[in-house]
């Protein structure tokens, strides 16, 4: 798995339950013995194993399921203020949540422009009705379609977008996120300006 | 269509449709006055530049004159900047229309589009949707979190390297420890009652060899004395080399003279054995100042390195090769050369 994806796991992971609860998870699996105490690098790639045995030691010390840390995972990506780049980088995506869901197929192409071998899943979204979607992630990292879920939760928000998401199961080996879009505008969202301030 | 590739049709379009193709377009007329605009540069300019020379709201860098149309349309491609600041530059192509003569020229940015985009505030929509002009926005700030990240690993190893530096216990090229090392096992056995010696030794004559031979000769001397002292302690002693041509021995669970003038001879010979280096002999000798902690003794590191060093320089006065030991009251006594030792063995 990606360092990138290892990272803004241990970034979670201190962020949201502080730094002696990541201290625990590293040390139940196994990333302190193998890594040091620094933990994850950004740019690196390490054996899948070690992702699943972190997220295994946090469900277990953090009494949490794994779908859901993912979901949170997710939801801090967008939201975080130390994620702020991600943030960014996604409201690339389009102008509006909608037309955010219509190029989401553009997601994975855009992030391998930037780091090739990130290996994001495929994204196909299907429009069932007026404001009703499916999203398809197909052939990422397992669970993936939990932090989608997430990321376009706290993505709506951004947007100002009034949506319920529902992650509805595996279908044929693909994570389906069903969602309903209520009201694109509902309220004023988060300001995004192409080019940023500061930087 | 005539011939099947649209080649010598003409097209009629909308100024909506224009703009939303191109909303950057410029509509000239013959003299170069400006006619129309699409709506990001509307967005830039004002509706206010309608009637307005070329000239009087961009300097053109190519072509360098603009009095007319056919100078934009000869000019391959044209590179210019707003008069207005901040000056934004942009590269465009010119091209005929149709009917009265005029030019339609398409504008873009260039690579300096994230500044254009934020010095007039511009957005997603203003540009048209096959422009790349986003993917290069979406580009630059990926770009600049990738090398934050690159940026932010290459200190952490720098400061690993540096702790890591500072935590090594070894001489790079003899092998023996180095003076932090000495630190660290001198402090462990002050820490307990056990009794110890400690043993300063200087390479003499050490700098000729350097200036005469040469540094590989120098490098050479210090490798085989390295080797030599610690063929004459045992495995728990420590050796270390502290300092460019000077050593520290500190043998462990001594309390007596006896067994530290043992190894001084040892040493002393040893060394008198000569070094050869490519043939040629290096000319050195050692002189060793001890000191001795009994056990229980209460004293420091500093104390004992500092009587070491003036048994040391005993030896030295004395006429090198020697081993002295600092006594209690804090003098000096002269024990053992290596002339002594050879003459000994030379003897009846």
């Amino acid at each position: 798995m990606h360092g990138l994806i290892n990272k803004s796991l241990q970034s979670f992971f201190i962020d949201t339950f502080g730094a002696a609860a990541w201290q625990d998870i590293a040390a139940r699996s196994g990333i302190t013995q193998r890594l040091g105490t620094d933990g994850f690098e950004a740019m690196r790639l390490y054996d899948d194993t070690l992702t699943h045995a972190m997220l295994d030691a946090a469900s277990t010390l953090l009494r949490r399921p794994r779908d859901s840390l993912l979901e949170d995972l997710g939801t801090y990506l967008v939201s975080h203020e130390r994620m702020e780049a991600l943030r960014r980088l996604l409201r690339f995506g389009g102008v509006s949540f909608t037309d955010f869901l219509f190029c989401l197929d553009d997601l994975q192409g855009r992030s391998r422009l930037a780091v090739p071998d990130l290996a994001l899943p495929d994204f196909v979204i299907d429009e069932g009705g007026p404001g009703r979607f499916t999203l398809r992630c197909r052939g990422g990292p397992p669970g993936f379609g939990h932090v989608m879920t997430g990321i376009l939760r706290a993505l709506a928000d951004d947007y100002g977008a009034l949506v319920v998401l529902d992650h509805s199961g595996n279908s044929g080996g693909d994570d389906c996120i069903d969602i309903i879009l209520h009201d694109p505008a509902h309220h004023a969202g988060r300001a995004f300006h192409l080019a940023a301030e500061t930087r | 269509m005539m011939d099947g590739s649209g080649r010598g049709q003409t097209f009629e379009l909308g100024a909506p449709a224009l703009g939303q193709v191109m909303p950057m377009h410029l509509i000239l007329d013959q003299a170069c006055h400006i006619r129309g605009t699409g709506p990001t540069l509307t967005k830039l300019l004002g509706a206010g530049v309608l009637g307005a020379p070329l000239e009087s709201v961009f300097s053109t860098r190519m072509p360098a004159r603009v009095d007319n149309a056919g100078h934009l349309l000869r000019s391959q491609r044209l590179l210019m900047n707003l008069r207005a600041p901040p000056g934004t530059g942009f590269k465009g192509v010119a091209v005929p229309l149709g009917g009265e003569g005029g030019v339609l020229v398409n504008l873009s940015f260039g690579y300096a589009v994230r500044d254009a985009v934020r010095d007039h505030g511009l957005s997603a929509t203003d540009f048209a949707p096959t422009d790349l002009a986003i993917e290069l926005l979406y580009l630059h700030e990926a770009k600049a979190a990738v090398m934050g990240e690159v940026t932010r690993m290459a200190d952490r190893l720098q400061g690993a390297k540096a702790r890591a530096e500072a935590q090594a216990v070894t001489d790079a090229l003899t092998g023996l420890g180095n003076r932090r090392a000495m630190e660290v096992t001198l402090q462990r056995m002050l820490a307990t009652d056990d009794g110890f010696a400690l043993l300063h030794l200087d390479l003499d004559y050490f700098k000729q060899v350097n200036d005469t031979l040469g540094h590989a000769a120098g490098d050479h001397v210090l490798v085989e004395t390295a080797a030599r002292l610690r063929a004459c302690v045992r495995g728990a002693d420590l050796v270390a080399r502290v300092g460019g041509d000077e050593f520290v021995i500190l043998l462990a669970g001594v309390s007596h003279q006896a067994p530290v003038q043992r190894v001084g001879a040892q040493i002393l010979r040893r060394m008198a054995e000569g070094i050869v280096f490519q043939g040629r002999p290096c000319r050195v000798a050692i002189s060793i100042g001890a000191v001795l902690r009994l056990p229980g003794q209460g004293t420091t590191g500093e104390a004992l390195l500092e009587r070491a060093d003036a048994a040391l320089y005993a030896s030295k006065g004395a006429g090198r090769a020697r081993l002295s030991f600092a006594k209690d009251d804090g003098s000096c006594e002269v024990l053992l050369s290596s002339a002594e030792i050879s003459e000994r063995r030379a003897g009846p």
